[in-house]
């Protein structure tokens, strides 16, 4: 009951709200999401930020109109200088926020599970797999079905869903496109899930959003989303590239360095995504352990 | 020798730092030297560096956070003036690294060396006045947690000028923070500072928890103490169960670094996430810890000045035990998108809404005592109206995080960063001035300049808007927190503003230090002769500003919540006994200071790895323990006619303003 309330209620604010914000405001990201995941998440803070305010506004007021009032110079206010119980305030203020938390608490519980990163979008459709690899201080992208590779550039096609493995092959980060929505942890030697959705071709700016030492101002890659011909003649492009990214490519690419230019690889060593996870698990050149299964964030999932 | 100590360990080349470091060397021989000239040593040795006395004890506290606060804030200035410049292909102004060093410097310091000393300088004043108490109840380990708290704040400071801080963050996640990507001493130093703080802090817990559950006076049952009393025994719960998860927390990244164990790395079984989810189930916590105090100063506040007892009494302090219990199931709020599942998440980020009712309720509670009240505009009603406002959008924000997809786009971005400043801010910082202004004639035993107060308030609060606002904008706009530099100049003039922002708090910080100087100048002026200058309720107020060392010279007799109003009421508020009995109270010593010293040599040599000196320090602390221990001349007596002599000459004050004592209440009321 609650919950299809506070949607019918809502909805119709969120959207005012939404449209006021938007039409001045596409140089905010956020406010301009290119993808339903991005949407959908703008929408929730949007139902939920509306929902506040009805505790927020009163709150204000009074902050502002009590102490005005009930000031000393002012003779005609009351002054009950016993008066400091009410039980039906008492119940006010317990039963109002509560009430406002469950609504939100409701929200919550729902969106957070629609909006769950490991969730493939529409399992009906096959999605484009991209496998995401944290290095200091730049992203590597590998399209293991199409088999190339590229650093600190990643192009999607539009309508179609993007499947990401995320790991790191060095401190913690945070892989985050802010128009396209959710953000994912990545960290060595496990890996995380992420599944967006663009809708819109266009240029958009992609960000580690976990601060990880030197380089890390300079960890952005910019994102192309095109449409599913254009992203097909691109991959062809690639594929002409000379370079190819073997172990010893790898290995040259993940040393510690700013500012990498874009690059693209028409070949990836096979499993490099895998054996780099691997790697993080063990330790070079000491006690090998037995590799733990495949998909991890042991435990986490 | 030195271990890895050297002359090249100081930053010769990083002018901005070593002009830092010898402007901070030139006012410190200054005030050595003036200390010397006006040959205040012994004065200050007797009086202050060895005092057990918990009033003592606690303006060192304070000064120690107003100082790490005139830092903390230095570092503030310095990221908003580099941010408002380092736009496109501008890097700045700080030589690269710098930036990080500073970020770090600035959340560790605000936290661990000006919120934590602020609250527990103020609780050390309060606390066992408002208890009816004459010192804590082990007045040697106050002032072992406060040595240990100053060492530590040294050496954040020795940081500076002596190799580097952290580079990882105030929060410091693994693996960042292991060997293997953090070479330099910079993490070293955060962890050696936090630790011995944190020990300080445990001490401090236990020490108040302990005080207040056995030394109030006879008849203030719990029902009956003062909303700071149950807020601080809160906040001991908290540091008592918090404390030591960090502790562990920060050993096991120590044994990471020192001795190449894995506990945290991503290799050979190690895990960072461990560290994560340790660090904030201290940290969370953490921030009840330094907000709870502010709670109760504003409750007391709120009380005083509207000329009512506090609304909803019970209600409230069942509200500060349900945050304290929640605030330990929320930690994982901190990091929804490290990959935990929906289940996880939403559980974590209802529980974190949970906290909003208690603490709503808590809201309306000082509304309504100010509601048919009769309310006095003094500057600590200021900045606790600044607060009421302004907390309650940084509450907003704050559940809005709290929405696991909400977070999924806002979390480590400038709206995050906003967020909890606009907790911390007005939540604890405004709390806490609050505190300082309403405690200040108590201690010194005069008025701090309203006129000066309510100015710094309006710069805190305006600087307050201008330096945050703008920051929620740049989380929607994507821009994420701890940024040297960036390209895109469309966050530049929201950085600009923010920085104008900060320079507008600046101004107020300019203008608290014009309040105390003009207050010490005219103290003649304003002395508080009747030991209750704002028509106090507690007990602090039955007594004379400042109080004599042993607070009280008859344990009083508590018949209600706000017991001097009480007496105040009943026409016994001044009433002389007719007899006074000998005081035993504690000795000075200097045991505390040297502890707190050989801390401070400990976590300088491990930082530096000189083994020598650090085992032979962690002896001497060992020796200095077992001789305090052996000591069982630990108290002395003050005579009954000492005291006598005392408590004559305030009654004498008493008469002299005998027309303007708040006696009587209940005729003025009406």
């Amino acid at each position: 009951m609650i919950k299809t309330n506070c949607h019918s209620a809502f909805a119709g604010l969120s959207v005012l709200c939404l449209a006021a914000f938007l039409s001045g405001c596409s140089s905010i990201p956020l406010l301009d999401p290119k993808g339903p995941i991005g949407v959908t998440e703008l929408h929730d803070i949007v139902v939920a930020f509306v929902l506040m305010l009805i505790v927020v506004i009163p709150v204000i007021f009074m902050a502002l109109w009590f102490p005005r009032k009930y000031r000393a110079s002012n003779p005609n206010a009351e002054y009950d200088p016993k008066w400091s119980h009410s039980v039906k305030i008492d119940l006010v203020t317990w039963l109002v926020p509560a009430a406002i938390v469950l609504a939100l608490g409701t929200l919550s519980w729902k969106e957070t599970h629609k909006l769950d990163p490991f969730k493939p979008i529409d399992p009906s459709v096959r999605p484009i797999s991209i496998e995401v690899v944290s290095l200091d201080w730049k992203w590597l992208f590998i399209y293991p079905e199409q088999n190339i590779a590229t650093v600190n550039q990643l192009v999607l096609p539009a309508d179609v869903p993007v499947s990401f493995r995320i790991t790191s092959d060095t401190v913690m980060t945070s892989f985050f496109i802010p128009q396209l929505g959710s953000q994912i942890y990545a960290m060595a030697g496990m890996q995380t899930r992420l599944h967006l959705l663009a809708d819109t071709p266009g240029v958009y700016f992609g960000q580690n959003q976990q601060y990880s030492g030197r380089g890390y101002s300079d960890m952005n890659f910019k994102v192309s989303v095109t449409s599913l011909n254009q992203f097909k003649a691109w991959v062809q492009k690639v594929k002409q590239s000379p370079n190819r990214l073997d172990l010893a490519r790898f290995k040259e690419i993940s040393k510690p360095s700013i500012d990498f230019p874009v690059a693209s690889y028409s070949w990836v060593e096979q499993g490099l995504f895998d054996s780099i996870m691997d790697k993080n698990r063990n330790y070079p050149g000491k006690i090998a352990i037995p590799p733990r299964e495949k998909v991890t964030s042991s435990g986490m999932h | 020798m030195f271990g890895k100590l050297s002359l090249s360990s100081i930053p010769w080349d990083n002018t901005l730092i070593m002009s830092a470091v010898s402007g901070m060397l030139l006012l410190g021989l200054v005030i050595l030297a003036l200390i010397t000239y006006y040959q205040k040593w012994t004065y200050l040795w007797k009086e202050w560096l060895t005092s057990v006395d918990h009033k003592r004890i606690g303006v060192m506290y304070i000064v120690l956070a107003l100082v790490m606060l005139l830092r903390g804030f230095s570092d503030a200035i310095l990221m908003r003036m580099q941010q408002s410049v380092a736009a496109g292909t501008s890097h700045g102004f700080l030589v690269p690294g710098h930036f990080d060093q500073i970020f770090s410097a600035h959340g560790t310091i605000m936290i661990i060396f000006m919120a934590m000393p602020f609250l527990v300088g103020l609780m050390n004043i309060a606390v066992p006045q408002q208890i009816g108490a004459r010192d804590v109840a082990f007045p040697f380990l106050n002032s072992v947690s406060f040595w240990l708290t100053a060492a530590a704040a040294a050496l954040v400071m020795v940081s500076l000028g002596v190799g580097e801080f952290s580079k990882a963050g105030w929060s410091g996640y693994s693996p960042l923070t292991e060997r293997q990507f953090s070479p330099g001493t910079g993490v070293d130093y955060w962890i050696w500072s936090i630790q011995i703080a944190g020990i300080g802090s445990l001490l401090t817990g236990i020490n108040f928890f302990v005080t207040i559950l056995k030394l109030r006076a006879p008849g203030m049952h719990l029902m009956r103490m003062p909303i700071f009393v149950w807020t601080t025994l809160f906040t001991n719960v908290l540091m008592i169960l918090a404390f030591p998860v960090l502790t562990v927390a920060l050993a096991l990244l120590t044994f990471d670094r020192y001795l190449d164990m894995h506990f945290f790395t991503s290799t050979l079984g190690g895990n960072p996430m461990m560290y994560v989810n340790l660090f904030w189930i201290w940290g969370h916590p953490e921030v009840y810890i330094v907000i709870l105090p502010a709670f109760g100063v504003f409750s007391e506040v709120v009380a005083t000045f509207s000329g009512k007892p506090l609304f909803g009494y019970r209600s409230l302090v069942y509200a500060t035990a349900a945050i304290t219990v929640l605030s330990f199931s929320v930690w994982l709020h901190h990091f929804f998108t490290m990959g935990a599942g929906a289940n996880v998440n939403a559980a974590f980020g209802i529980a974190t809404m949970l906290i909003a009712i208690p603490t709503g309720v808590k809201i309306f509670n000082w509304l309504f005592t100010m509601y048919r009240g009769r309310v006095r505009f003094t500057s600590p009603m200021y900045w606790m109206i600044g607060f009421l406002t302004t907390f309650t959008i940084g509450g907003m924000t704050g559940v809005l995080l709290a929405v696991p997809p909400a977070d999924f786009v806002l979390h480590n971005s400038l709206f995050l960063v906003a967020h909890f400043h606009n907790m911390l801010i007005p939540g604890s910082l405004f709390g806490f001035f609050a505190g300082y202004t309403y405690w200040f004639p108590k201690v010194t035993g005069f008025m701090l300049d309203e006129k000066w107060g309510k100015r710094a308030f309006w710069c805190w609060l305006i600087g307050f808007y201008l330096a945050f606002m703008p920051l929620y904008v740049l989380g929607f706009m994507g821009m994420p927190r701890r940024m040297e530099h960036y390209s895109n100049l469309a966050w530049q003039p929201y950085l600009i503003v923010a920085a104008i922002g900060t320079s507008v708090i600046l101004l107020g910080i300019i203008f608290q230090i014009t309040q105390l100087v003009v207050s010490i100048r005219r103290r003649h002026d304003t002395r508080d002769l009747s030991g209750d200058p704002w028509d106090g309720r507690t007990l602090e107020w039955s007594i004379s500003s400042p109080p004599p060392a042993y607070n009280f010279a008859i344990i009083p007799v508590v018949h209600g919540i706000d017991a001097f109003e009480d007496m105040k009421e009943r026409g016994i508020a001044y009433q002389q006994p007719h007899s006074y009995h000998d005081i035993t109270m504690p000795r000075n010593t200097g045991k505390g200071l040297i502890i707190g010293g050989l801390a401070f040599v400990f976590g300088f040599s491990m930082i530096w790895y000189i083994w020598w000196l650090a085992i032979f320090s962690a002896l001497g602390m060992l020796f200095t323990v077992i001789a305090r221990s052996m000591d069982d001349d630990v108290e002395y007596v003050i005579p009954a006619a000492e005291v006598e002599r005392i408590e004559n000459e305030r009654y004498q004050k008493l008469l002299s303003i005998a027309g303007n004592l708040h006696a009587d209440r209940l005729v003025r009321g009406g």
